[in-house]
């Protein structure tokens, strides 16, 4: 028996620790706990509920564009209004290019790592002047001695699989990818303003009223990024899972999945989001519906906040708080600053897996076709469960978003359509009510997440937020189940103690 | 030419740096000289502290030069948690080797938590400690983005945890390019500016770079001369939102705030807050968040040009006073003129070059 300590986990947004216990070369048990507390909850109340859209978009620079929509949607229900259909469009527009630079930033920047020996690279056989230049440049910079950001990376580490060709080519793309999670930042500007933390969502509808002009700017910068995904992302993905398919064999998790869905339909209805609502209970492949305003349920027995922060309370409920008490960090008590979140009293695991698997089952459009023929593929016809594992979780990342850009691409022909026919609301007139309640429940690019507001003599009374990673994040629950991601980490054959790679691995399948 | 980047994008950052940086074009190939002749790249050490990440996701949104060509050509980043292969352990030796080198510098993210020091731990130290020995052999200490230099979002009221910038929380001198996001052209030519003279750039009595902050939003506006002529949005989506006039009725806050906004822009020069119809909300200045709380509540007492010496409302203006307003123009036209630094670094300089 070993404990191995992870602090901090690296190549994440946040602060994460992790310890395992390993046992002849398998993790037996795994605590995971966030080491940083902000106080959203508590700076936003007594706020003007306009202003509030703003400050809870701060809770996450990598996916701010979800927490902006969660946030509005949510004051849009308080407030009584609807934004109109161009809205609407607008608002899925700047979602899909942030879901893109953000998958396209996590399977390059934040993952390959785990995957892709650098080192490896220069020892190939540049097959191509371009590949020839980016190993010149490699080796350029590894003989000046400065290793810099790749300093002390696992390089040359047993689980490290690739052949050096492939390791080139996918540090080539590590470097392209760089340049295209910007140019889809830019093309979210087009409408927003700026990213991160674009501007232009206020409850009611967009700010912007774009041209014609302005939406064939966006098609373009963003046609750079979908033939990204089509021609590299989703290829990089197939060329290096034959090389990792021991990854089908761990990390399955708690077997709970929810999403609130995401990429809105002009129904409204979140069960015909492109990304559709629904959840997945004890690895049943069946979907059923969920209700934010009465299903989840938060916990503080393992975590650091007063009792009455938790006790099962809904976050939308009129008691709900979020008060700190931090004691110490004892994994037999209470170990983190994430509160434990459950539905019908699971555990539930979020992110791009939930939402395939959900999609899939619920047959919306483009996601049966595109799971099949990979299954397919990977010689597993018919089989989805071999989706819920450390692999599955690698491989719906590049699935989904080939299917957010055909989704894009749909909302692009709508959006010039309603500009070339006069079709001209962009906004809806709305005010702050005297009181008023409201669940903003969506998906940010890592899983869902919600944004609950009430409001009482037009001032905010109380805000509750649960991000993605309150979920797979989650502790102890009060029955003692581990978390999402305690519970993938069971089970995670680790070569080395000493050098944990496949223990960062499952880690950053969750796209933390 | 420099071993890692092309000598296209390499001259467009030495001319983009010297223009922002209030240099004329001569200074150029001293730019290019100086950053071509270091013997080594600079190294880095990023503090990811009480933070979002989105600083680090702004700096990444740099083109002139990628964030490729920074991490490969320009600065050793020897310690940044987002990004680095290293994890754990390793990680931290990393930071280790660097402090004891030394003459590394250190770019903060996030605020310090002193109220409850444990609101942040890192390494199993909480973030007073990590910074204190994070930067205590640096050779200089940049603070990016509202939470390092101000506190920023977790510092509001009733400030919970006891959030404060890095320069208050350690009592140690910092430069300060806040904004929620910073913008990455004003970090990047704060680094070059030190880069090239060996010393940080000149800054104002809150720490910023002069060459950014010296003056506000409304100084530069696109949309100043609607202010001006008393053409104002009164309803989001609208009409007058459509033709671009002044959003100072919706609650602007760009009369108030020093920033270079208007002028850098943001995502490859592609747009920026005000450029979306919705009003600036300050984000540059100290305490924004509870300063201009009420974004969409209009400031009050906007003093308009031409007008010195007398406390004249723009809604006066914009309701009945609309011919008065040609010597705020004129004004204006002034100001702009003295102020177009940045405006002076047309595509035919960059072209010329390569």
């Amino acid at each position: 028996m070993a404990r191995v300590v992870i602090d901090p986990v690296t190549r994440l947004e946040g602060h994460i620790r992790c310890e395992v216990e390993v046992d002849n070369g398998v993790v037996k048990d795994a605590w995971i706990s966030c080491t940083l507390f902000r106080g959203f909850e508590i700076f936003i109340k007594d706020r003007d509920p306009r202003d509030a859209w703003h400050i809870a978009h701060r809770i996450c620079g990598v996916c701010p564009t979800s927490h902006g929509h969660a946030a509005t949607m949510g004051l849009e229900e308080s407030f009584g209004v609807e934004p109109p259909d161009n809205a609407v469009l607008v608002r899925n527009l700047m979602e899909a290019a942030q879901f893109l630079h953000s998958h396209v930033l996590w399977f390059y920047t934040l993952n390959a790592f785990d995957y892709v020996d650098v080192v490896s690279a220069l020892s190939a056989k540049a097959t191509t002047p371009a590949l020839q230049a980016v190993q010149d440049r490699l080796k350029a910079f590894v003989d000046s001695g400065q290793l810099g950001f790749l300093e002390n990376g696992y390089w040359g580490h047993p689980a490290m699989k690739l052949p050096p060709e492939v390791n080139l080519e996918l540090s080539a793309h590590y470097l392209q990818a760089l340049e295209i999670q910007a140019k889809a930042a830019q093309a979210l500007a087009v409408f927003g303003g700026k990213f991160p933390y674009h501007m232009s969502t206020p409850p009611g509808g967009v700010t912007c009223v774009p041209t014609l002009q302005d939406v064939v700017n966006y098609e373009y910068i963003m046609k750079e990024v979908n033939d990204f995904v089509r021609n590299v992302f989703v290829p990089d993905t197939l060329a290096a899972a034959p090389f990792y398919l021991d990854l089908a064999t761990f990390g399955q998790g708690v077997g709970n999945f929810l999403t609130w869905g995401v990429l809105e339909d002009l129904s409204r209805d979140p069960r015909q989001r492109a990304l559709p609502r629904g959840a997945i209970f004890d690895g049943n492949l069946a979907v059923e519906d969920v209700d934010p305003h009465t299903d989840v349920q938060e916990f503080t027995g393992s975590s650091w906040y007063t009792a009455a922060s938790g006790e099962g309370k809904n976050p939308g409920s009129a008691d709900a708080e979020t008060e700190p008490e931090y004691t110490s960090l004892d994994l037999e008590d209470k170990y983190t600053w994430s509160k434990t979140t459950n539905i019908k009293g699971r555990q539930m695991e979020v992110g791009t897996l939930a939402r395939m698997l959900i999609a899939y089952l619920s047959d919306a459009p483009g996601a049966k076709s595109i799971v099949d023929s990979t299954l397919a593929a990977i010689g597993q016809a018919g089989n989805p469960t071999v989706l819920v594992s450390a692999l599955g979780r690698l491989a719906t990342k590049a699935l989904e978003s080939s299917l957010i850009a055909d989704k894009m691409e749909m909302d692009l022909a709508q959006l010039k359509e309603n500009i070339a026919s006069g079709k001209g609301e962009w906004f809806t007139p709305n005010e702050v009510p005297k009181s008023g309640s409201g669940v903003g429940a969506w998906d940010a690019p890592r899983g869902a997440l919600a944004h609950w507001n009430r409001i009482e003599d037009k001032k905010i009374s109380s805000y509750q937020a649960v991000p993605a990673s309150n979920w797979n994040f989650s502790p102890r629950d009060e029955q003692g189940a581990r978390g999402p991601v305690e519970e993938a980490l069971v089970g995670t054959p680790v070569a080395d103690p000493e050098k944990p790679l496949e223990i960062l691995r499952v880690i950053h399948t969750f796209d933390p | 030419m420099h071993p890692h980047i092309s000598r296209r994008a390499f001259l467009k950052l030495c001319g983009g740096t010297a223009a922002y940086l209030g240099l004329s074009q001569a200074w150029v190939p001293r730019i290019a000289l100086a950053l071509e002749q270091a013997a080594k790249r600079p190294p880095v050490v990023w503090l990811s502290l009480m933070a979002c990440s989105g600083c680090l996701e702004s700096f990444a949104k740099s083109v002139n030069p990628s964030t490729a060509e920074i991490l490969l050509g320009i600065i050793s980043l020897n310690y940044q948690e987002t990004i680095m292969a290293a994890a754990g352990k390793d990680a931290e030796a990393n930071l280790q080797a660097t402090i004891e080198e030394g003459g590394y510098i250190v770019i903060a993210e996030g605020a310090v938590a002193t109220g409850i020091p444990e609101a942040l731990m890192i390494a199993g130290k909480t973030s007073i400690d990590y910074t204190r020995e994070a930067t205590s052999n640096a050779a200089a200490v940049v603070a990016i983005g509202t939470c390092a230099t101000y506190g920023g979002v977790q510092a509001m009221k009733p400030n919970p945890t006891g959030a404060k910038g890095v320069s208050d929380a350690l009592g140690i001198e910092t430069v300060n390019i806040p904004g929620c996001p910073p913008n990455p052209d004003t970090i990047v030519s704060t680094i070059v500016h030190y880069l090239l003279f060996g010393k940080l750039p000149e800054l104002d009595g809150k720490g910023r770079p002069t060459f950014a902050f010296s003056q506000k939003v409304h100084d530069n506006c696109e949309r100043r001369a609607h202010f001006d002529s008393g053409q104002y949005v009164e309803e989001f989506g609208s009409e007058e939102e459509a033709k671009g006039y002044c959003l100072y009725k919706m609650g602007c806050k760009g009369p108030e705030t020093h920033s270079p906004c208007p002028l850098t822009l943001w995502n490859s020069k592609q747009n920026w807050c005000v450029g979306s119809g919705n009003p600036c909300i300050g984000c540059m200045e100290p305490e924004f968040w509870d300063k201009f709380a009420g974004f969409y509540e209009r400031l009050p007492d906007v003093p308009v040009p031409g007008f010195v010496g007398v406390k004249t409302s723009a809604d006066y203006i914009g309701s009945t006073l609309v011919t008065a307003t040609v010597a705020g123009v004129g004004i204006h036209a002034i100001a702009s003129a003295a102020s177009g630094r940045m405006k002076g670094k047309p595509e035919s300089e960059e072209g010329s070059e390569d």
